[in-house]
């Protein structure tokens, strides 16, 4: 079923296929980014294709690679029960002008999906209706999920407070704290009584 | 004060006619605290709304590629936290995918009760919650009490009552206790009788009826679109469910029905979540009536099991194999696989992608929490200001795993 | 009234009549110990036993602390429960500061004290970057007992009118400090 899924695309779009496997079962075509919403949208409306579903939309960076970005989408025809991926490759190595056709139109999932991967990674829907951050901050420089991104660069929205030891504020030396109970504390009703006789 | 006879024109006297934005959280009681949506309202009804999520983002997918790929097990946890077992399974069946082993059979049965006993805590938090915020403590504390007995077999078993870190590429961390199947049949029994007195309450209540039927209606083919899967999917009408679509583990052997909705309502997801703990309940008992009392739970694979630790302490291979498998990690051969599996909201997606080291090179969870909640503003868009509550609610949006 | 012995003089005026002296802050610390409203920041995975520490079983409200306030004018006791993100930081900082004095701020588990194993770019370590908190509760997420125990040192806390931060500490087991294994220790209570 799905080797005869993936020779209807070759047969459909000979151009468009750069290549395919099936590594663990799961088929995979590798298309031309610029083919990518004509395959998904016969995908979509073919009646032996029928991929009713778009179960998932990611982007995987390879830095060391040209073109940069993979886009991989995840397909699922519930009536027919297969299953396919596909992907496409965007953008040069300073990840720059990665863009490919947004698939909002054939399925509502792509919407958020898109985003989230223009948020994480940079790279544009084009015809996305909506194409802005949705789990970072619109004041958020740079792509998180980019592998040249530094996992610990973190760019506050506020101020943090100015006291002295703010790394490190919370009391987690050895005598910090207190010791367990419910009396009150000899310590602190020593303090207290210092107070009290000043 | 202005006197009342005054003479005022009717034109004046109309209220303006824009519409009005209203911001509802993200820390609102009914948003869980992660979800901020900006609505356009006039007057009671909700013409546009913007959803914004992300107030949980928490770099899940960035983390994940610093660390081995049992490091992986702790994240995955926290990422769907009412019922992190589903998770655990979830991905340490993805990483057996690529590595190309099955774990005993012990340890499949012992998977499957696990992770329906998970599944129970999520469907028991879920309708809780969603009564509760609806104005209906009462199920909500009964539920909850259900949970508290779910959350003491996972304790026994792994140790923590939340958090587990349970999973083990190529098996289990323990083998069941002693006590497991005894303690388990005796739960399982206990929450029937609770999910059944939650009917009796709930479903002969008009004002809880009134709030949910034939509120935030979605059609099977919206559903669809939206990438929907679980019981919100099932609840419009379509019995798609990973367990028997793909069978994974034992899920083939085991006699289970899927339940169907008809309508797509909020009363149909809320019907849908108590009929689904029953088939739990069954498919629990034929898990621990088929599971071995003994026999072992790991696969016998020195590439990603750790040696025993008589011969970690006596012997220099031993010595040798943990410390490479505890700080390079264990080594999955290079390639892709998206493994998929049955979660508390629907299809739990892993892509992982490795380059043949230990560290993972891009772990990619398909959240089916994502896909509901971006669905939201399709279901609410329409409807009226207090309709927003149980709709929010009956999708069950678990911010771990909506923002990562 | 056991917590305010040490300011206070029972004296008994015969035929069953008595009274109590006491200092003004310490009435009024032990009213408000035991009144606390609380606002439930609640965000990610510690909500969760936040709900269970509700619940019947280990029920906080005998403390006197379960009356929930979404209104950060209302509320006495902010609980941080979750991963604070960077997102979340401006907002948490505004509701601490619609809050009225005398407020106290609980970090509910790990990542509200410290950030947890979240160290990266989307979230805040610790939310004593943003605003003061009084209580520290490690656990990931800790256990409903833990909490309670946080609770109670808050008490202690407002009592002896200590500002300081304070952490909750593993509790000492009574049992292993005296060498006594636990039937030991209660054929020892017997006796």
């Amino acid at each position: 079923m799905a080797q005869a899924l993936i020779d209807l695309i070759k047969r459909q779009f000979p151009a468009a296929v750069l290549e395919t496997h099936s590594q663990h079962g799961d088929d995979t075509l590798v298309l031309n980014a610029l083919a990518w919403k004509a395959v998904a949208e016969f995908l979509f409306s073919s009646p032996d294709a029928a991929m009713n579903m778009l179960v998932d939309l990611t982007v995987v960076d390879y830095p060391d690679r040209e073109p940069r970005f993979e886009v991989v989408a995840h397909l699922l025809s519930l009536s027919l029960g297969h299953r396919l991926r596909l992907k496409a490759r965007v953008g040069n190595a300073e990840g720059e002008g990665a863009a490919i056709a947004s698939l909002t139109e054939i399925w509502a999932s792509a919407n958020w999906a898109e985003r989230e991967a223009f948020d994480m990674f940079g790279v544009t829907f084009t015809g996305h209706p909506d194409l802005r951050r949705i789990l970072m901050y619109p004041e958020f420089e740079g792509h998180a999920l980019r592998r040249d991104y530094p996992a610990d660069k973190i760019q506050p929205l506020i101020p943090y407070r100015e006291i002295p030891g703010i790394e490190k504020v919370a009391p987690f030396g050895r005598d910090e704290g207190m010791s367990f109970g419910r009396q009150v504390h000899a310590r602190w009703a020593e303090d207290s009584e210092d107070s009290q006789a000043n | 004060m202005e006197p009342i006879d005054v003479e005022i024109s009717e034109a004046e006297l109309e209220l303006p006619e824009e519409p009005m934005l209203l911001n509802v959280g993200p820390s609102h009681p009914a948003m869980h605290g992660t979800v901020r949506c900006v609505m356009e309202l006039s007057g009671e009804l909700i013409h546009r709304v913007d959803v914004q999520v992300g107030y949980l983002h928490r770099g899940f997918e960035k983390m994940c590629e610093r660390g081995t790929w049992a490091q992986v097990f702790p994240y995955v946890d926290r990422c769907n936290y009412v019922s992190p077992m589903l998770n655990n399974v979830g991905f340490a069946l993805a990483c057996e995918k690529m590595l190309g082993i099955e774990v005993p059979e012990r340890c499949q049965w012992y998977r499957m009760a696990l992770g329906e006993l998970a599944r129970i805590s999520d469907h028991l938090t879920c309708d809780g919650a969603m009564a509760m915020e609806l104005g209906a403590f009462t199920p909500f504390l009964w539920m909850i009490k259900g949970r508290e007995m779910v959350w003491d077999i996972m304790e026994e078993e792994t140790g923590a009552r939340l958090t587990h870190s349970f999973g083990r590429v190529g098996g289990m961390a323990a083998p069941p206790t002693k006590g497991f199947k005894e303690q388990s049949l005796a739960v399982v029994e206990h929450i029937l009788s609770i999910v059944s007195e939650v009917e009796k309450l709930m479903f002969g209540n008009r004002i809880f009826l009134d709030r949910l039927e034939d509120v935030g209606v979605v059609s099977a083919e919206n559903a669809i679109s939206l990438g929907w899967t679980g019981p919100c999917l099932r609840a419009s009408g379509v019995a798609y469910d990973v367990r028997k679509a793909a069978p994974y583990l034992k899920y083939d052997e085991v006699e289970f029905d899927v339940p169907v909705g008809e309508k797509g309502d909020c009363l149909d997801r809320f019907i849908i979540r108590l009929e689904e703990l029953k088939q739990s309940a069954r498919i629990i008992r034929q898990s621990l009536a088929r599971m071995a009392d003994s026999g072992p739970i790991n696969v016998v694979d020195p590439r990603v099991m750790l040696p025993p630790k008589e011969e970690v302490y006596n012997t220099i291979e031993g010595t040798i194999q943990h410390f490479k498998i505890v700080m390079e990690g264990l080594k999955i051969p290079a390639g892709e696989v998206y493994s998929y599996t049955e979660a508390g909201n629907g299809e739990l997606g892993f892509y992982l992608v490795s380059d043949g080291s230990g560290t993972p090179y891009r772990v990619r969870i398909r959240p089916p929490c994502y896909y509901i909640t971006g669905g939201l503003e399709h279901v609410i868009t329409g409807q009226m200001m207090a309709d927003v509550v149980p709709c929010f609610g009956s999708l069950n949006m678990i911010g771990g795993e909506c923002d990562r | 009234m056991g917590e305010l012995k040490r300011t206070t003089q029972v004296i008994e005026a015969g035929e069953g009549a008595a009274f109590a002296t006491t200092t003004l802050e310490s009435m009024l610390a032990w009213a408000q110990k035991y009144s606390l409203f609380m606002y439930p920041f609640v965000t990610a995975c510690c909500g969760m036993e936040f709900m269970s520490v509700s619940s019947p079983r280990y029920d906080f409200s005998r403390f006197g602390s379960e009356a929930p306030r979404f209104s950060p004018r209302q509320s006495d006791l902010l609980w941080v429960v979750g991963t604070i993100t960077q997102r979340q930081a401006p907002i948490l900082k505004r509701i601490y500061e619609q809050m009225a004095e005398p407020k106290w701020v609980l970090a509910f588990g790990t990542c509200a004290s410290c950030g947890g194993f979240y160290d990266n770019y989307a979230c805040v370590a610790g939310v004593d970057k943003v605003i003061p908190c009084d209580v520290y509760v490690p656990g990931c997420p800790p256990r409903p007992e833990g909490v309670l125990d946080g609770l109670m040192l808050l008490q202690d806390k407002i009592q002896s009118g200590d500002r300081r931060p304070s952490i909750v500490k593993p509790r000492h087991d009574p049992a292993v400090d005296q060498g006594l294994g636990l039937i030991d220790l209660k054929r020892a209570a017997k006796a």
